[in-house]
């Protein structure tokens, strides 16, 4: 059993001849090894291969399963390339679909409706119908699928053949695994066709649940999905319904439990008793966490599952926040969705526990994760106000650590901190001011920059600093330009002496010497109001200085349209970027919940999000890892 | 559903590559190759470009990629994922380049059989290895002994044949229990649970029906009042166990357990996961350690690290292993130990201390100092990794569980004969310092 050798480059000419030479081929062991090289160069994307069509073909003829299915392997590769060979290949696949041994024909039927050709296509409709009736539930089972690759290949010819409705006797099938299979080759049908659309009655519905225990963990999954195409019309059904279910949430596959809190998230929105989905939803809990012992991705998996979940039901785990805790070899992407999730679940009663755990993590060696850890810190200054004077602390330690991005991404969070409780913490500015030299990203220093500006009347030197950072004006980022112009038009407001020979300066550039429109026109505007307003200063300030809008982390939430959009996707790869589906996918239909009688839905879910004119507050975390690249 | 699954040894070169839907271009094989196997800072298991998504899990020396085109169950890609590393390691005892280029056509077999357009079908492997052989016992299969195998493989039980005798019927089982403890550097528990597996390994003939019964008190369902903690220490003195939770393989029937919490199942044949469970209250932590790390000006750190048993002196545990870490930038390192080895890795940026036996009850101490190199370069602070522990220790379980009973019904009426071993190792076992 060396069968490694085969990965060698190979010629085409040359394997020719060991299939079609015409030498004693005992048990075929000379073609089989040479189908064997084929294979490998294949999959090495070696593209002579293509040159032996015919004479691959000619060996399906041969009585060898092992050879029929090399050859059949190879043709599904390389049908498109050479469409007219190919059909030389299709009688003994139909003469196949006729074969004594179920599993003969289901290989057939398997190849056949792989190849996207016409004259396949056409060829199978026939063969198709009476194999979804065939009396072994093994072929049933796999003509299933075979419709929906037909479907996939050729939509109108099997809209117009009755096929359809073939898969639909299905679902009355006496064995769970074809009625599951049926669910699935409708499931994929339905989601992209135009007019179909699945619908599973309250009846059916409740005889799915029933065989859910006789299938295996696949078909399970499958079936969960179709259930999310049946609609309550009453909320005792719904809750009936979901009762049943949560069983399903013992099992060991990720993938039910997950589909299993998928379905009992969407009938929630038919029951009409509150308690009786507090209990209901109470029980995601222990398997959600219990998913953390399976090996990383699905961890992974579960975390961003838990982490939307939490948005709408953060009391399932509110006391379970230790499991969240990181462990030090848990992958980068893990760390990240346990911090977010301990920020979540941040509360007056954990706080302390919490600021101790991201202390720690802060000292890691992950620059993006410590960045983000001493960010959270920030965040829930502003999020519990009881906590602030504590996160301060933590931060004010971690700035002494001297480490650059720390000191920088505690810079930006203070800032937001001042803006949360103005004229509270200012005694920590001359720390801040200590640390000026190792700010060099844009951020860093705009949050700086504000500071100075809004602090400039009792900022000793507040005038030299802004000077320092108005040296290098010119070479600086817009951002950071903006926030140096408002500061020393605020300087210039609290300390007129102080300002008076900067402001012109600074006037001056973002006018006459800037081709950012942006920059040109705030300095415009300073301008004329500092001039036409000299006797009237008051007024200047009232403007300049006037009052923030207060800021929250709350923008950090997701938006109630899109969360009930993304909890009717638990479990799919629309959950681990939390946004939209069709934001990743485009042209997949968006899942909604359909009317009824039992749907639930007060119009108060639907107010437009709060404005929030903070334009920093927000997207601390970003939700996707910067891993997703749109089209 | 999948679009695609592809093999890679490490170099980026596929192995396997079997496409199961249309629209995906050859070429797609070089897009995950860039993207992923030669970047240095992969950052996800999941990768989307424009409408392609790769999921990946890395095994031994191979990347096992899944290639989809929507909105596709990432919990069932990735649990299919794993279980194509189940069935190499059934197939093939391990699944990595070697075995994969010595067994490719096998593998594009089983390929074709686990799934069909993306969907997974059935990956039992005890069916499976009726009619997909390793090379030399294959024969051409009958049409009726066919048919048997497509009942087995769709049927409600598609996990267990019906034909199976053992002259003796016995059955293995083995809980282990991996305990997680992340300590502070106060010495207070941050936190620790117990993650536990139920490995059976069933050798029954017939269809036997089984009982399974556990000292637990599942947490589940009952109303969280104030007084619950204290209600829980009361069982565990009464010698129940309380488990926060329980999962179970796909042979135990759920609706039953929900119903009257009894374990019963007609098991796979050989070795399979019956359960998996999570405790967090009442841990017995097997070890407790103490450690006290002083650093010295900029060229020296101090170690003392003291670790005792808490378990009763007729057991014993093995492997112990404890990884203290040393600065990146760490010359040489003297050590002292009151027993087993201690050796300074430098790969590691560790000092491994093993003690090969450690009766209970005993307690053993570390000393030591690592010389620093002043380097030109700015320092940088060390992160003082947690010291981590390892160990394997038999016959005791941290959670306090125990197997009550197994029974087996089977209408032949055969006995059996049961075996329980209890085992604990450390998961994460970790102290700050």
């Amino acid at each position: 059993m060396s069968d490694a050798k085969f990965f060698a480059k190979g010629k085409a000419a040359e394997l020719r001849l060991e299939l079609t030479s015409d030498k004693k081929d005992k048990n075929y062991v000379r073609r089989k090894t040479a189908l064997k090289r084929i294979v490998a160069n294949m999959t090495m994307n070696n593209n002579e291969m293509i040159q032996l069509f015919p004479d691959v073909l000619d060996c399906i003829k041969l009585d060898s399963l092992e050879i029929k299915k090399m050859c059949f392997l190879y043709l599904i590769n390389y049908c498109r390339l050479k469409p007219d060979l190919a059909n030389k290949a299709l009688p003994v696949l139909l003469d196949d679909l006729r074969d004594r041994s179920p599993l003969i024909r289901a290989l057939s039927l398997r190849t056949v409706s792989c190849i996207p050709l016409p004259a396949f296509n056409e060829a199978l409709v026939d063969p198709l119908g009476r194999l979804l009736r065939d009396p072994d539930p093994y072929v049933r089972k796999t003509a299933a699928f075979g419709v929906a690759k037909l479907w996939a290949s050729d939509a109108p010819l099997v809209e117009k053949s009755g096929l359809i409705e073939g898969v639909n006797q299905l679902l009355v099938d006496s064995n769970p695994t074809v009625v599951s299979a049926g669910l699935a080759a409708l499931t994929d049908i339905t989601d992209k066709s135009e007019g179909m659309k699945l619908a599973i009655g309250y009846q059916d519905a409740s005889k799915l649940v029933q065989i859910l225990g006789d299938c295996n963990e696949w078909s399970q999954t499958y079936i969960l999905s179709a259930l999310m195409a049946y609609t309550p019309q009453d909320p005792a059904e719904a809750l009936l319904m979901a009762e049943r279910l949560s069983p399903r949430l013992q099992h060991s596959n990720a993938s039910v439990v997950l589909g299993t809190i998928r379905v009992i998230l969407y009938l929630t929105h038919y029951i009409s008793d509150d308690s009786a989905i507090q209990g209901l939803v109470k029980r995601f809990g222990p398997p959600l966490v219990t998913l953390l012992s399976k090996p990383h991705e699905i961890q992974y998996v579960a975390l961003r599952n838990c982490f939307l979940i939490l948005q709408q039901y953060p009391q399932i785990l509110q006391n379970d926040i230790k499991v969240f805790f990181c462990k030090y070899n848990d992958p980068i992407y893990i760390k990240v969705t346990k911090l977010e999730i301990i920020f979540l679940l941040a509360s007056e009663d954990n706080i302390k526990e919490i600021l101790r755990e991201l202390r720690e993590y802060a000292s890691e060696i992950d620059v993006q994760f410590v960045r983000k850890a001493v960010r959270a810190i920030g965040k829930l200054a502003i999020k519990i106000n009881t906590a602030a004077r504590d996160c301060i602390d933590t931060l004010l330690d971690l700035v002494a650590t001297r480490v650059s991005y720390i000191v920088q991404e505690a810079t930006v969070v203070i800032k937001n901190i001042f803006r949360k409780y103005p004229n509270k913490y200012e005694s920590i500015i001359s720390v801040l001011c200590k640390n000026l030299d190792s700010l060099d990203e844009p951020e860093a220093k705009a949050a700086m920059v504000w500071i100075i500006g809004q602090y400039a009347d009792r900022i000793e030197n507040s005038d030299e600093l802004l000077d320092e950072f108005l040296f290098t004006f010119k070479e600086e980022t817009i951002e950071v330009q903006l926030a140096l112009l408002t500061a020393t038009v605020k300087l210039f407001i609290q300390r007129p002496a102080k300002g008076q020979e900067l402001v012109l300066q600074v006037l001056k550039w973002s006018t006459e010497e800037t081709d950012n429109p942006d920059l040109r026109d705030r300095g415009y505007m300073y301008w004329r109001l500092l001039s036409s307003a000299s006797g009237n200063a008051d007024i200047t300030r009232q403007v300049v200085m006037s009052e923030k809008p207060a800021i929250s982390v709350e923008s950090d939430k997701l938006d109630v349209r899109t969360l009930e959009e993304l909890s009717l996707n638990i479990g799919s790869l629309s959950s681990i970027y939390l946004k939209p589906v069709s934001q990743i996918f485009k042209g997949t239909k968006a899942r909604h919940l359909e009317q009824s009688p039992a749907l639930r839905r007060s119009d108060s879910n639907f107010e437009s999000p709060g404005f929030y004119p903070n334009y920093t507050a927000a997207n601390y975390f970003s939700t996707n890892g910067g891993d997703l690249l749109s089209e | 559903m999948l679009s695609a699954i592809l093999l890679y040894n490490q170099k980026g070169e596929v192995l396997i590559s079997r496409i199961y839907r249309d629209g995906l271009r050859r070429s797609i094989s070089d897009l995950f190759r860039i993207q992923v196997i030669s970047n240095t800072d992969v950052r996800s298991p999941v990768l989307t470009l424009g409408t392609t998504t790769f999921c990946h899990v890395k095994h031994e020396n191979i990347y096992i990629v899944a290639v989809s085109r929507q909105n596709a169950d990432v919990a069932l890609i990735f649990e299919f994922l794993y279980k194509i590393v189940a069935l190499g390691r059934a197939y093939f005892g391990k699944l990595d380049e070697e075995a994969i280029k010595n067994n490719f056509t096998l593998i594009y077999e089983l390929l074709d059989e686990v799934m069909d357009f993306g969907y997974p079908q059935n990956t039992e492997t005890d069916t499976l290895k009726m009619y997909i052989m390793t090379e030399g016992v294959r024969s051409e299969i009958r049409a009726e002994e066919s048919r048997k195998i497509t009942m087995q493989a769709t049927g409600a039980m598609s996990w267990r044949r019906d034909d199976i005798k053992y002259r003796r019927n016995e059955v293995f089982v083995d809980v282990f229990e991996d305990v997680n403890l992340l300590m502070s550097a106060t010495g207070t528990v941050l936190r620790a649970d117990v993650a536990g597996q139920i490995i059976l390994r069933a050798f029954l003939s017939g269809m036997p029906e089984c009982k399974f019964g556990l000292n637990d008190r599942l947490l589940i369902d009952q109303p969280d009042d104030g007084n619950s903690k204290s209600k829980r220490a009361a069982k565990a003195a009464a010698g129940s166990v309380t488990l926060e939770d329980c999962q179970f393989h796909q042979c135990v029937r759920l609706g039953r357990f929900d119903a009257d919490r009894t374990i019963s199942f007609i098991p796979p044949d050989g070795e399979f996961e019956l359960m998996k469970y999570r405790a967090t209250e009442n841990i017995n932590l097997p070890f407790t350690v103490h450690v006290l790390v002083n650093e010295i000006g900029r060229t020296k750190v101090e170690y003392q690290v003291a670790v005792k048993a808490t378990f009763g002196a007729k057991l014993f545990a093995t492997n112990v292993v404890l990884k203290i870490p040393t600065p990146l930038n760490t010359a040489s390192v003297t050590t002292h130990v009151t027993q087993g080895k201690a050796k300074y890795e430098p790969s590691e940026n560790a000092i491994n201390w093993k003690i090969s036996r450690f009766t209970g009850g005993s307690e053993y101490v570390f000393s030591g100092e690592a010389e620093l190199l002043s380097s030109m370069t700015k320092h940088k602070t060390w992160s003082r990794p947690p010291v981590a522990m390892q160990f394997s220790l038999m016959m005791f379980t941290s959670s306090g569980l125990l197997v009550r009973y197994l029974k087996v019904f089977e209408k032949s009426n055969y006995s059996s004969v049961k075996w329980v071993r209890y085992v604990v190792r450390a998961g994460s076992y970790e102290i700050r310092f």
